[in-house]
């Protein structure tokens, strides 16, 4: 398979303190990568380099063009959707506005968002801000979707959910893997469903790519180092 | 139909049956008084689509007012003169044709705040305030020194300008044609920000990093918002311009650019009738209060006062309730 997202040596910083120290890092397209590591360890500053949302040093190239001198919105237009960390809706839009604002031409709508997540469908009209946490995440993901990336980075997306909306959520990346064959880059904590929904697994440890490989041949010690499980 | 809609359309009706009353009565001068109203409304209502939508608080759009004033104010000046503006390298007249002195105040405007946005929204929040206002003081003391149409002392226009079909000397047509705008404006308004421009817009303005996330450049969203802002702006200075037949430096004044922020704020922020019902406000209480005491702005102040602090939602949030903007 062809790498979609390219991203080598990549370093990045806050001010004075360096973030990342060398990040490499592929996705193929129609491949489920996990970004995995403990707290602290680069994955939503690797995630925001990767957007265009913090300046970054090293290469990254998405479907052979270089990202590096492409503001945020050329590099989403590119075909890169991002689920964000805290979920950030548009809280005074309704679902439906909310949707509206992002879309692109392609083969995601309305109601394919609305058939992925039927909860939406149902509260088109309910302002975000009035939304529970799930349904806000699900609407964050529609919301990436109504631009029809061919890469969907989702980074937390699971966070402090219950655990029947985790479940909805994770059925909904399966469905995206299956039938879409859309390229997806995953931050979670889940090692489980991360194992279960990703082809391969990258692992940062205080900014630098670890691991690159499938999680099932992560034997116990690393994970224990690396992921803390 | 919302209790909002509701409202609008009430305020709509009386916009629309007071002037003819007035007419009727042969109370010309309560029909001026609507008139003014009125084009202060469309005024506001322009920066309500750079403030209301886009969260910009411009202290400079009386800019706009302005230079759509003087397009007015020139081109009739040099109309009634039989004076060209220009002679080389093309000539150009003057006009008393209102249709055409409107399409040279909104081009003229628009231009305006396309450069004017090009450069201040590079900056946000209080920078923004102050770069727009700068721009303001710019345009006033400009005008102040431009000696050829009157300085300081402003110029007359001794003739109202025509429109075909139309005798504009007839206050209750005047009045007529100015509600047209509004209502237009206001129409204008409503589908925009409804639009997939206008969410994106008002996204931009909630978490512009969200925004550039989905592909959408915030400062583009933002320029084009404030160009057609200001454009709208422009038109209701060649309305205020006709209405007075007269122009002076004060239409370009930060106390202007204040008035109208201060309409949106009492009628309701984003609220689309908002800076219509604020504007009403302020004509009846610059009158009729305004008539027992020079005071007047005293009870104004006090009007904001109350609403910024017991009604964010404006006049209109008190009345018709939280209803979302532009429902």
């Amino acid at each position: 398979m062809s790498a979609l997202l390219q991203v080598e040596g990549l370093k990045a910083t806050y001010g004075a303190s360096q973030a990342l120290f060398g990040v490499d890092l592929e996705v193929a397209s129609g491949e489920v990568v996990a970004l995995m590591g403990r707290n602290g360890m680069g994955k939503t500053t690797t995630v925001k380099c990767i957007c265009r949302l913090l300046l970054a040093e090293g290469r990254i190239s998405f479907d052979g063009k270089d990202l590096r001198r492409l503001p945020a919105h050329r590099a989403a237009r590119l075909g890169i959707g991002l689920v964000p960390e805290g979920r950030r809706c548009f809280a005074d839009l309704t679902v439906q506005e909310n949707l509206t604002a992002a879309a692109r031409s392609g083969p995601w709508d309305m109601d394919k968002v609305g058939a992925l997540f039927p909860r939406l469908s149902e509260r088109k009209n309910q302002v975000a801000r009035s939304l529970s946490g799930g349904e806000q995440q699900m609407l964050a993901i529609g919301r990436a979707l109504m631009t029809n990336p061919r890469l969907l980075i989702l980074d937390e997306a699971t966070e402090g959910l219950a655990p029947l909306i985790r479940q909805e959520i994770w059925d909904a990346v399966g469905r995206l893997k299956r039938e879409t064959g859309m390229a997806i880059l995953i931050i979670d904590k889940s090692l489980k469903e991360l194992t279960a929904v990703s082809d391969r697994a990258v692992i940062l440890n205080r900014g630098r790519t670890v691991w690159n490989g499938s999680l099932d041949g992560l034997d116990p010690e690393m994970a224990h180092r690396y992921l803390g499980v | 139909m919302t209790r909002e809609t509701l409202f609008n359309l009430a305020v709509l009706a009386g916009l629309i049956a007071l002037p003819l009353y007035a007419h009727l009565a042969e109370e010309p001068f309560t029909i001026t008084l609507a008139t003014r109203a009125v084009i202060l409304s469309l005024a506001a209502v322009g920066l309500n689509i750079a403030l209301g939508i886009g969260g910009l608080v411009s202290l400079g759009h009386a800019v706009f007012f302005g230079i759509g004033g003087y397009a007015m104010g020139i081109l009739a000046f040099h109309a009634q003169n039989y004076m060209p503006l220009m002679e080389a390298p093309f000539l150009i007249e003057g006009t008393k044709s209102m249709p055409m002195i409107w399409l040279v105040a909104v081009i003229a405007s628009a231009l305006a705040a396309l450069v004017i946005g090009l450069l201040s929204l590079r900056t946000s929040g209080v920078y923004f305030i102050m770069i727009t206002l700068a721009f303001g003081q710019m345009f006033y003391y400009f005008a102040i020194s431009w000696s050829a149409y009157g300085g300081e002392d402003g110029m007359s226009i001794y003739v109202r300008n025509d429109f075909p079909g139309l005798n504009t000397l007839v206050p209750i047509q005047f009045y007529g044609l100015c509600l047209a705008a509004l209502v237009l404006a206001l129409g204008f308004n409503g589908a925009l920000a409804r639009s997939r421009f206008g969410l994106a817009l008002n996204a931009a303005r909630q978490v512009p990093e969200r925004v550039r996330a989905v592909g959408l450049d915030p400062f583009r969203l933002r320029l084009v918002a404030f160009t057609i802002s200001g454009a709208i702006t422009g038109l209701a200075g060649a309305l205020f311009a006709d209405l007075n037949r007269f122009v002076s430096p004060t239409m370009f004044s930060w106390q202007l650019s204040g008035e109208f922020i201060v309409f949106i704020i009492i009628g309701g922020t984003a609220r689309l009738f908002g800076p219509v019902v604020g504007a009403c406000l302020f004509v009846v209480l610059e009158h009729y209060i305004g008539g027992w005491s020079d005071y007047w702005h005293i009870w104004f102040g006090l009007l904001l006062l109350v609403i910024v602090l017991f009604g964010r939602g404006g006049v209109i949030g008190l009345i018709a309730g939280k209803a979302r903007a532009h429902g």
